[in-house]
């Protein structure tokens, strides 16, 4: 007896979880992996999944085993010049234990253990910890989105939501509260007849036939009695619910001038694809605007930011007269979580530093749940740091880090966006 | 074989693809079910699976079981399958075949019909009739009761899982699985049992092994005339070889599912045990059979010469010997060697020369199939090896001993493929499968029950070879499993302790 069984159509990821479970055992030296594969990436690079490679003796399973020593004496094929009593040097560099057999592998080579993750699991690694800080519910009113939520039994609906448990209780408890009364009396008349039958009253008596009479009307309006009926039947209930959100608006902005010579300007795009990417993942529901500047500036779109390339002087504040609008025009009335994050060389035109710190405090930051401000530069800090750093001292949602290498992009975004203690 | 000769078609011809349909995989079972009859091979049933790659790999990570409980090391054998696989850098197995009744082998749809001939033909048949006769699998594994027991298993350990934590589970899997190899009885024969039988049992277990534990334990103070008279009897009373075993009984402070979870790992390191031992003769049977089967086949018409030339292209990758200094050299290939001399007892039955009839006066010239048949019940490696090697095949494989002694400054070869090397040669080669030499002989030396109650294991040195770094990792294991302190004494021969190795509890950590 013989059976052909395709198994193709079951499911091939039985060992997910094994996976899972390894993850998830290794999880802090998968972080460090994916931090330290980051650094070496170029910007549209950091979507795809990534080789992860842990040091293999942190996942090694030990077992007891000889090690190279003592005596081995083992057999191999292929003899070709040797005769027997003929003596050999010893391999160097112990590839004398790569003669004998397994059990012997002792010297662990530490190469290390590379898997794949895939992409998902990569930004899951990646992002982790991060947050929007001082995410504020606001405007529950706005939501437009509603949940199904299940609110009791109704007595009327589809028919696919009968809810056959609830409506046969019902039925059961009205047959038996309607057949209450009549299956008294049948007992009763029951009793009584059998009681006359034991004094062998005969079968012609008059009592004896109207009990019989009686019980046989009585079992006809029982048996009328319906198993169900349409009175008993429930249905399950379902309310929507308004589905309370959040709602966010993102804005960055990037100094594009010609100042930002073009690998400081690679280094602010591939912090604001981090970012960009991490918004998009994390919130569902989230608005991303871009703003490019140099002595003028202008709203664009993702993919303008990212690719265009453009440059002239510096004024910073045109950039936040510009943010400013946007946010009274659209995003105003306390209705949005609204965050900014600014990058820039710190160069800028004297006379307008002084402006934009004016503007930060007085208009901006009172508007913003949260503000930050990179500076790319391996310089002294310049006029617009010194001014910036009056800014922390007055709002305690605005911070601001210096990259000054690429290799800095990814500590300094994971400690403008960690997690804060609540 | 003469592979150019016209030939009338044969009615019942394959067609000459390499595509596989049901139909024609039927077709070829068929046929290979007949010739196999025909040479007497006695099989389980079969069972036929048509698997994807994505599912092979599911299949290696459990180590072929259709079934097995959760854990990382499971995981991380398959992200290093799952790499080598997308990268190109290793095709999957053709092949995985499951030791149970009825016998389960998987087909990979990426086979051509040539290589799923050659896996049923293999698998099918050449392992699954091993599986049945062979005497070690026949005392040691229960082919009815594997893949119930595999179920069981599973689910007992899911609810472990949620009962006590996954963190607890996995730490008691990784202790065990760190000294699986030593969850062996070498010499006791196993009792057979059901699916309701072990269910059943395993209640029964739980509560008496407590109350036993509870009495070697016993903490009452004893009347001081007892204490005084009685030196502490030795425990345990023999050296006990199976360490899993001996923790599941005597642990003190195990709770009794963990308990039940050792026997998990035990039983199922005894199932495969079997396989360890008949890797030369399980996998040369399998491989002299479809060799033999699909000869047959060609001879008789059924299949062509296309698919004899891609058959034998695989068929002699897979008995390829590297010689010793080739870079592809890792050891000697078991399909190789097993291949070669199962092929060599049929040479020897049928054509022996006078050196065979010397060296084999029993089977040279006896009937082919029944002497194969007797070597391959009653043999494992080591006594196969030890029985069967011809002069032949070691002047053909070009064996050669190296003697590496450490006390010696150079190698030396003690013997090579000659008139007085040959039983040498033969003997080490025998000593090599034996499963006791390769693995560090450790056994329960013995536990003091009246003071510490430290565990005292003991290495019996064999050729003077010292155990591998890790043994303190896995003492480390054995200690946690223990709950108390773990000694390992290592004796040379004589007895006398050479090195000692030893993992202290520390008393805060022992519920950790």
């Amino acid at each position: 007896m013989t059976y052909l069984i395709d198994r193709r159509l079951q499911g091939k990821n039985k060992s997910a979880i094994n996976r899972d479970r390894f993850l998830r055992r290794y999880k802090s030296q998968i972080k460090d992996a994916v931090g330290r594969a980051i650094k070496g990436r170029s910007i549209t690079d950091v979507e795809n999944g990534e080789k992860i490679s842990i040091p293999v003796k942190d996942v090694g399973e030990p077992a007891f085993g000889h090690a190279h020593g003592g005596v081995w004496e083992v057999i191999n094929p292929g003899n070709q010049e040797y005769q027997k009593g003929d003596l050999i040097n010893r391999p160097k560099g112990g590839a004398g234990s790569g003669r004998g057999k397994a059990g012997n592998s002792d010297q662990t080579s530490e190469d290390d253990f590379i898997f794949q993750l895939s992409r998902e699991e990569f930004m899951n690694y990646f992002f982790e910890d991060l947050e929007l800080p001082h995410m504020v519910k606001t405007q529950l009113t706005a939501s437009t989105e509603f949940k199904n939520q299940r609110a009791g039994y109704n007595m009327s609906g589809t028919p696919s939501n009968i809810h056959v448990l609830r409506s046969l209780r019902g039925a059961l408890g009205r047959r038996i509260a309607v057949g209450g009364n009549s299956r008294k009396q049948v007992m009763e008349a029951e009793r009584e007849l059998e009681a006359l039958l034991l004094l062998d009253v005969p079968e012609q008596d008059a009592r004896v036939v109207e009990l019989r009479r009686l019980i046989h009307h009585l079992h006809t309006r029982l048996l009328a009695i319906p198993f169900i009926d349409p009175f008993d039947l429930r249905y399950s209930n379902r309310v929507k619910v308004p589905k309370p959100m959040t709602q966010a608006v993102m804005f960055c902005i990037m100094d594009v001038s010609g100042s930002m010579d073009e690998s400081r300007k690679d280094t602010a795009k591939r912090f604001f694809i981090l970012l960009y990417l991490f918004l998009k993942r994390v919130y569902d529901k989230i608005e991303v605007i871009f703003i490019r500047h140099h002595t003028a500036a202008a709203e664009v779109d993702e993919n303008e930011f990212f690719n265009s390339r453009e440059s002239g002087g510096t004024v910073v504040s045109s950039a936040l007269h510009l943010l400013n609008t946007i946010v009274d025009e659209r995003y105003g009335a306390g209705q949005w979580n609204s965050y900014v994050a600014q990058a820039s060389d710190g160069d800028n035109w004297d006379n307008d530093s002084l402006l934009c710190k004016q503007l930060l405090i007085n208009t901006i930051l009172p508007k913003v749940q949260y503000y930050t401000y990179v500076e790319i530069t391996d310089g002294p800090p310049q006029n617009l740091w010194e001014q910036y750093a009056a800014v922390t001292e007055h709002h305690a949602h605005f911070a601001m880090q210096k990259i000054v290498t690429p290799a800095d992009i990814y500590p300094v975004f994971r400690e403008l966006f960690k997690k804060q203690p609540k | 074989m003469n592979m150019m000769t016209k030939k009338p078609v044969h009615p019942r011809a394959l067609p000459e693809q390499s595509e596989w349909t049901f139909e024609l995989i039927e077709q070829i079972h068929e046929e290979i079910r007949r010739v196999a009859a025909d040479f007497g091979l006695d099989t389980y049933p079969n069972q036929l699976e048509i698997i994807s790659a994505e599912q092979m790999m599911d299949a290696y990570t459990s180590v072929g079981m259709p079934v097995s409980y959760n854990h990382w090391s499971f995981g991380k054998h398959f992200l290093s399958t799952e790499k080598s696989y997308k990268r190109g850098q290793m095709g999957l197995a053709y092949e995985i075949v499951i030791n149970s009744n009825p016998c389960i082998a998987y087909l990979m749809e990426e086979n051509s019909l040539t290589m799923q001939s050659l896996v049923i033909a293999h698998a099918a048949y050449g392992h699954n009739s091993f599986f049945k006769g062979n005497y070690l699998f026949r005392t040691w594994t229960d082919a009815d009761a594997i893949i119930d027991y595999m179920v069981f298993a599973k689910n007992y350990i899911n609810e472990c899982e949620q009962r006590h934590g996954v963190d607890a589970v996995e730490t008691l899997l990784d202790s065990c699985h760190a000294i699986q190899n030593y969850g062996v009885d070498r010499y006791k024969r196993p009792a057979k049992l059901s699916m309701a039988q072990e269910n059943a049992k395993q209640k029964e277990r739980e509560a008496y092994m407590q109350s036993q534990i509870n009495e070697l334990w016993r903490t009452l103070p004893r009347r001081d005339e007892e204490e005084v008279s009685k030196k502490a009897p030795r425990f345990p009373p023999e050296p006990e070889e199976n360490l899993l075993y001996f923790i599941e009984k005597y642990a003190p402070l195990l709770e009794p599912w963990q308990r039940e979870m050792v026997r998990i790992v035990r039983k199922i390191s005894q199932y495969f045990y079997p396989q360890r031992q008949t890797q030369v003769m399980n996998e040369g049977w399998a491989t002299f059979w479809h060799y033999t089967i699909l000869n047959q086949l060609y001879d008789e018409g059924v299949i062509r010469d296309g698919f004899m030339m891609e058959f034998l292209k695989s068929h002699t990758n897979v008995v390829y010997q590297p010689p010793v200094n080739s870079p592809y050299y890792s050891g000697i290939n078991p399909y190789a060697l097993g291949f070669a001399m199962m092929s060599d007892i049929r040479r020897i039955c049928e054509h022996p020369t006078p050196e065979d009839r010397e060296w084999f006066p029993d089977i040279a010239g006896s009937d082919w199939r029944s002497t194969l048949d007797f070597a391959m019940r009653n043999f494992k490696d080591e006594s196969f090896i030890a029985q069967y090697l011809s002069p032949k095949l070691i002047r053909e494989f070009h064996f050669f001993a190296v003697l590496d002694d450490d006390k010696n400054e150079k190698l030396a070869i003690s013997a090579i493929h000659d008139e007085v090397g040959y039983r040498y040669v033969r003997q080490q080669l025998a000593e090599q499968y034996n499963l006791g030499n390769r693995e560090p002989n450790i056994q329960v030396w013995s536990v003091n029950t009246r003071d510490d109650r430290a565990l005292t294991l003991r290495h019996t040195q064999f050729q003077r070879r010292p155990l591998n770094q890790q043994a303190n990792e896995v003492l480390k294991h054995v200690a946690r499993l223990w709950g108390f302190d773990v000694h390992l004494d290592t004796v040379d021969p004589s007895g006398n302790i050479v090195s000692t190795l030893e993992c202290k509890r520390e008393k805060r950590n022992r519920h950790a």
